[in-house]
């Protein structure tokens, strides 16, 4: 059902930057579709990143966080070869993993 | 990732830390479960008063620090995309959260990071109005904050 | 309602702003000045803001779902949309934006990228014409298609030169006559796309708007322009999207969505920004 994330990875001296696009529309319970029905809570509540085996980035997220959400992460020691795991759920329990392997 | 698995993580995170202060076995099975429980600070998203957001993270006397950069417009040309970017200089940073204080739930989220993770933090959130935002950062066990207003142009909250 | 427009993009010119108050009121002069000033600081806080959006474009995630359903079996006739000719031959999407709007030999018109897709997705996937034209345009309750397919087919023209050749004489007629509605003012506000893109420095609020007369400024328009992430909207919009919205902001009856109008205007602008390399889906507030 979810759309896959778009992860961005740069390596440099063993720092790794990560940056992650989210396909969701993160609404906050206070909009009205076109009926005029409120639309409800739908919203990532967890959002983490392992690096290989390891928990890196534990998040906790609120609706406030942007629809399509974009977020970044910094990890020292990475290096290239390493699997970065992003993963997401939400409080429908729709949930989503995707991976990126580290490159130069 | 099985949620599982990711409790057994944060759980061997957990032996890992009180192994240092020589808590037994027996007692980190015993405190394990309400460990787990913290998924989600619940009390904190849900509440619409910015001190019940610092009670739920312990962090009602947190110390302003100038360590603490944050990095985010002055001027939000529209509130749906407000982005912060916080750089915590402060040693053994393990979380940062974000409040956005005028918001109707202010606290729009808290990571931690673990086993690596630079005291770094991007995220783009939602603004109602103009507003100021908080962040706190924890580190040693200890709450530090600093804030920074942000003018809103466009609400987001719609 | 006028007024406010006629402020828009008008009044928002600090030298002009500066000089009327100066020749109405010599006393406030000063005051003026100190106006067209503080007119200058926002641009500064919103610096940061715009540099940290660009950074990262949410539209990337429509190029992915648009490249999936270019290739996907859809629609009555589940077909996908591999036979669809964008102008180089079928199924060619890299460069094809680079060269449309253009001549169709089929369809005996000249087509930008949206009528040439509800082209494709008409007869060869059997999508009707008005149901695709009524979800045209995404909004936060329902996803468009179409938004999606131009944000990959616009970026696999990427880090190519906007190249429209103008070889056919009817490629040729949309360009004059695209030209003459970019000059011609007209409606009851007496507007032309030239009254708000016709001088350097002017601005519509807070954005600034590009002088579309000046070779650079219109390159950079296109080619970085639409398709683009749209934050306000939460969505891609599209050229026609922005087009139809320019036209209701001068209070000219609608645009008709991939209607022969649209296209001239975008020939002519296309057109213009030959050589500027094309980098999308952009970023719009």
């Amino acid at each position: 059902m979810a759309e896959p994330m778009k992860i961005r990875a740069t390596l440099k001296n063993n720092m790794a930057e990560i940056r992650v696009l989210v396909a969701h529309p993160m609404e906050t319970g206070q909009r009205k579709d076109a009926t005029g029905a409120i639309v409800p809570t739908h919203f990532i509540h967890s959002m983490t990143v392992h690096l290989n085996e390891t928990l890196v980035y534990d998040g906790q997220w609120s609706q406030a966080i942007s629809r399509n959400p974009v977020f970044a992460l910094r990890i020292k020691g990475a290096k290239i070869g390493d699997k970065v795991v992003v993963h997401w759920m939400d409080n429908k329990n729709d949930k989503r993993n995707d991976e990126i392997t580290l490159q130069a | 990732m099985n949620l599982f698995r990711r409790q057994f993580l944060r759980l061997t995170s957990v032996v890992g830390a009180l192994g240092v202060t020589g808590l037994s076995a027996l007692e980190l099975v015993l405190q394990a479960p309400s460990a787990l429980a913290a998924v989600w600070n619940k009390p904190g998203f849900e509440s619409k008063v910015v001190e019940e957001v610092m009670k739920s993270l312990g962090a009602t006397n947190a110390q302003p620090s100038a360590e603490i950069h944050i990095n985010a417009p002055d001027i939000a040309e529209n509130g749906a995309v407000v982005p912060i970017e916080v750089t915590s200089r402060i040693n053994n940073t393990q979380s940062i959260a974000l409040i956005a204080e005028k918001n109707p739930f202010p606290l729009a989220a808290q990571v931690e990071l673990l086993n690596g993770a630079e005291p770094y933090f991007y995220v783009r959130i939602k603004m109602g109005q103009t507003s100021r935002i908080q962040v706190l950062v924890k580190a040693d066990g200890k709450f530090y904050t600093a804030h920074k207003e942000i003018k809103i142009t466009i609400g987001g909250c719609g | 309602m006028l007024i406010s427009l006629f402020f828009r993009c008008r009044l928002l010119n600090k030298q002009k702003q500066a000089g009327f108050l100066a020749m109405v009121l010599m006393l406030f002069l000063s005051l003026a000045s100190g106006l067209a000033q503080s007119l200058e600081t926002p641009q500064d806080g919103l610096a940061i803001g715009r540099q940290l959006l660009a950074e990262d474009n949410p539209g990337d995630l429509w190029t992915e779902r648009g490249k999936r359903l270019f290739h996907s079996n859809r629609g009555p006739k589940n077909k996908s949309l591999e036979t669809c000719d964008l102008g180089l031959g079928p199924g060619i999407t890299k460069g094809a934006f680079a060269q449309l709007p253009r001549y169709f030999n089929d369809t005996k018109s000249v087509q930008d990228l949206e009528s040439r897709l509800l082209t494709c997705m008409v007869e060869i996937q059997g999508f009707a014409r008005a149901e695709l034209i009524s979800r045209r345009f995404g909004t936060l309750d329902q996803d468009s298609d179409i938004e999606a397919l131009v944000a990959f087919i616009g970026s696999d023209s990427n880090n190519l030169p906007m190249n429209i050749g103008l070889s056919h004489p009817l490629e040729r007629v949309m360009y004059e006559t695209g030209k003459i509605l970019f000059y011609r003012r007209s409606g009851p506000l007496d507007f032309a796309c030239m009254t708000c893109h016709g001088e350097t420095g002017k601005r519509v609020r807070l954005q600034d708007l590009p002088n579309m007369t000046k070779k650079e400024e219109i390159q950079q328009a296109v080619t970085t322009g639409w398709p683009a992430y749209r934050g306000t909207h939460s969505t891609v919009r599209t050229m026609q999207h922005r087009l139809s919205d320019c036209n209701w902001q001068m209070r000219l009856p609608d645009l008709n969505y991939a209607s022969d109008l649209s296209v001239a205007i975008t020939t002519f602008l296309n057109y213009s920004a030959n050589g500027g390399l094309i980098k999308l889906p952009g970023v719009r507030r």
